[in-house]
């Protein structure tokens, strides 16, 4: 990949970061996940007395089902609305680049929003002794599922011209993907399948990570879910004007 | 400079581009004329690589854009129908954005945007969100970035819809400006414009091209360039009479009623001739009286309603 390649998307990023910035809800976003997070953390923390973050780690799987689509519904979608679209592929620079600057934009972002939740870790450190190999486990396995949700969240707001409906899509999307590894749908499974499904479910791999254990198959498969949507999303771009 | 060959564009079983050719000289400005839907856009769309074509080529500078569509890509400027801004950028930020997008050199950056500022003259809003500018800036602003990297070829899709008269005469101005070194294509449903401001003018409907030359070409193409029309004070069945008798006269054709005795006549010359001098005389001699005289151009409307119906 030469220079030139990278500097692009490297502006590209930039934008994609700066729009959300730009906009009231990248704040709300941020105001919104701390708040609730911190609030569902803390009002069982005291209860449990116990210096870990495992509480935390459980539900983020939860509030990034329905973050992650409010990041990325609007990233293709408004694209399309304000006809942007027609610039932005029309400039020297290929569909993927445009994608992987969306990507790594709309991931930015929230890792940025996961930096400002570093504070509970700090706390909890001084209230009582923290194993920190599950809290960086953790925050790595954040990272990756975060990631998993936006490649899917981007993909399907490449699908349509209406925000509204690449979120509500997004969140079923990433619902579904999280859930079909879960052991309640596990049992009623048939039973071949149950192999192949544990495993292709986002969460068993998010759980794997954040006990602490990074294991080289969970990366793989977080890099390769987000690496098969994004292609899909470069394939759908490729497509326009193919109705 | 580019060249169209056997352009096609089906979606489905409508074709809404069908074989068309065509190739615009550098330098040149051509105008894109045709009815709302007959595949103007739609070309446009193909030249800049944002759709790809069913059939055929085009090329630009020698490069085929299938080949290599991010060199064809940085050759052109591309003001699309729907002005392409963000709007929550400011429109600074925008066209610091373009510049970099486009891969300009970084020292030189800001000297070429201020150059894009002044060209279009938005000296007062660039520190303005996008969001709050009106019609008439977001345009500019549409033709800044077009113009941001320098490009050999501008295309221009519609960019007077939807402005004001004064606002249409100043992009009108800009783009005669700016086509001064540059090929510009650009499409328009307002003939005036075409007239106005292109050398060469492609009508084109229902996918297909119609008619193609100088706005003066096509008018002569749709034979004759001009009307006679004049009021003459006399019995209407002597003068339609003799109106008809004279010589080099193809058409005549009573127009308007004043009263009993004055009538409006149109008069159709044969090619070239000069029928002032005779038809003057000729009302003379016959002791009427000329009310009222002028002489009428058919213009590219009249061409463009013939060809296009």
């Amino acid at each position: 990949m030469s220079k030139k390649y990278m500097r692009t998307i490297w502006t590209l990023f930039k934008k994609e970061l700066m729009s959300y910035f730009n906009s009231p809800i990248a704040y709300i976003f941020i105001g919104v996940f701390l708040v609730v997070g911190n609030w569902l953390f803390f009002k069982s923390f005291f209860l449990i007395k116990e210096a870990s973050m495992r509480g935390f780690f459980d539900l983020l799987p939860w509030m990034f089902l329905f973050l992650a689509p409010a990041l990325t519904m609007r990233l293709w979608a408004e694209e399309k609305k304000q006809g942007t679209i027609e610039f932005l592929l029309t400039l020297p620079v290929t569909d993927w680049q445009v994608v992987l600057a969306k990507f790594f934009g709309a991931l930015m972002f929230m890792i940025v929003t996961l930096l400002l939740t570093l504070t509970l870790p700090i706390t909890i450190a001084n209230l009582g002794n923290v194993d920190f190999g599950p809290v960086i486990g953790g925050y790595l396995g954040a990272i990756f599922l975060g990631g998993a949700y936006l490649s899917l969240g981007l993909f399907i707001s490449s699908l349509t011209k209406n925000q509204i409906i690449a979120f509500i899509l997004g969140l079923v999307a990433s619902f579904a993907a999280f859930m079909i590894g879960a052991d309640f749908i596990l049992i009623g499974a048939p039973k071949f399948m149950v192999p192949v499904m544990s495993f292709l479910g986002l969460g068993n791999h998010f759980y794997n990570i954040s006990k602490g254990v990074i294991d080289s198959k969970d990366i793989i498969y977080y890099g390769s879910f987000i690496f098969f949507f994004l292609w899909m999303n470069a394939r759908i771009i490729e497509a326009r004007g193919w109705k | 400079m580019i060249e169209i060959k056997n352009l096609s564009k089906s979606f489905g079983s409508t074709k809404v581009l069908d074989d068309i050719s065509f190739s615009v000289k550098k330098g040149e400005i051509l105008g894109f004329l045709g009815p709302n839907g007959a595949g103007k856009s739609t070309t446009m769309k193909i030249i800049t690589s944002f759709w790809s074509p069913t059939k055929g080529s085009v090329e630009i500078d020698g490069v085929k854009t299938e080949d290599d569509s991010m060199q064809t890509r940085s050759k052109i400027g591309y003001l699309p129908e729907t002005v392409p801004l963000y709007d929550d950028m400011r429109v600074f930020e925008y066209l610091k954005f373009v510049a970099e997008v486009r891969g300009l050199e970084k020292d030189k950056i800001q000297a070429r945007i201020k150059e894009v500022i002044e060209a279009c003259n938005l000296q007062t809003v660039i520190r303005k969100p996008i969001e709050e500018l009106s019609k008439g800036f977001r345009q500019r602003v549409g033709l800044a970035q077009a113009i941001m990297h320098e490009p050999d070829i501008l295309i221009l899709d519609e960019p007077t819809t939807g402005l004001d008269p004064n606002q249409i005469v100043e992009i009108r101005e800009l783009i005669k400006k700016i086509g001064k070194e540059k090929t510009v294509i650009f499409s328009t449903h307002i003939l005036s414009e075409v007239s106005a401001t292109c050398d060469r003018a492609i009508i084109i409907n229902n996918g297909k091209i119609i008619a193609e030359g100088t706005p003066a070409e096509l008018v002569h193409k749709m034979g004759g360039a001009e009307i006679i029309y004049v009021k003459i004070k006399g019995k209407k069945e002597d003068v339609l009479h003799k109106l008809k008798a004279m010589e080099n006269v193809i058409k005549v054709e009573e127009k308007d009623r004043e009263s009993d005795d004055i009538h409006g006549y149109e008069l159709t010359p044969a090619d070239g001739v000069d029928l002032r001098e005779h038809l003057s005389m000729l009302v003379m001699n016959a002791g009427w009286s000329i009310l009222e005289f002028s002489k009428k151009s058919i213009s590219l409307e009249d061409v463009f309603i013939k060809l296009t119906k």
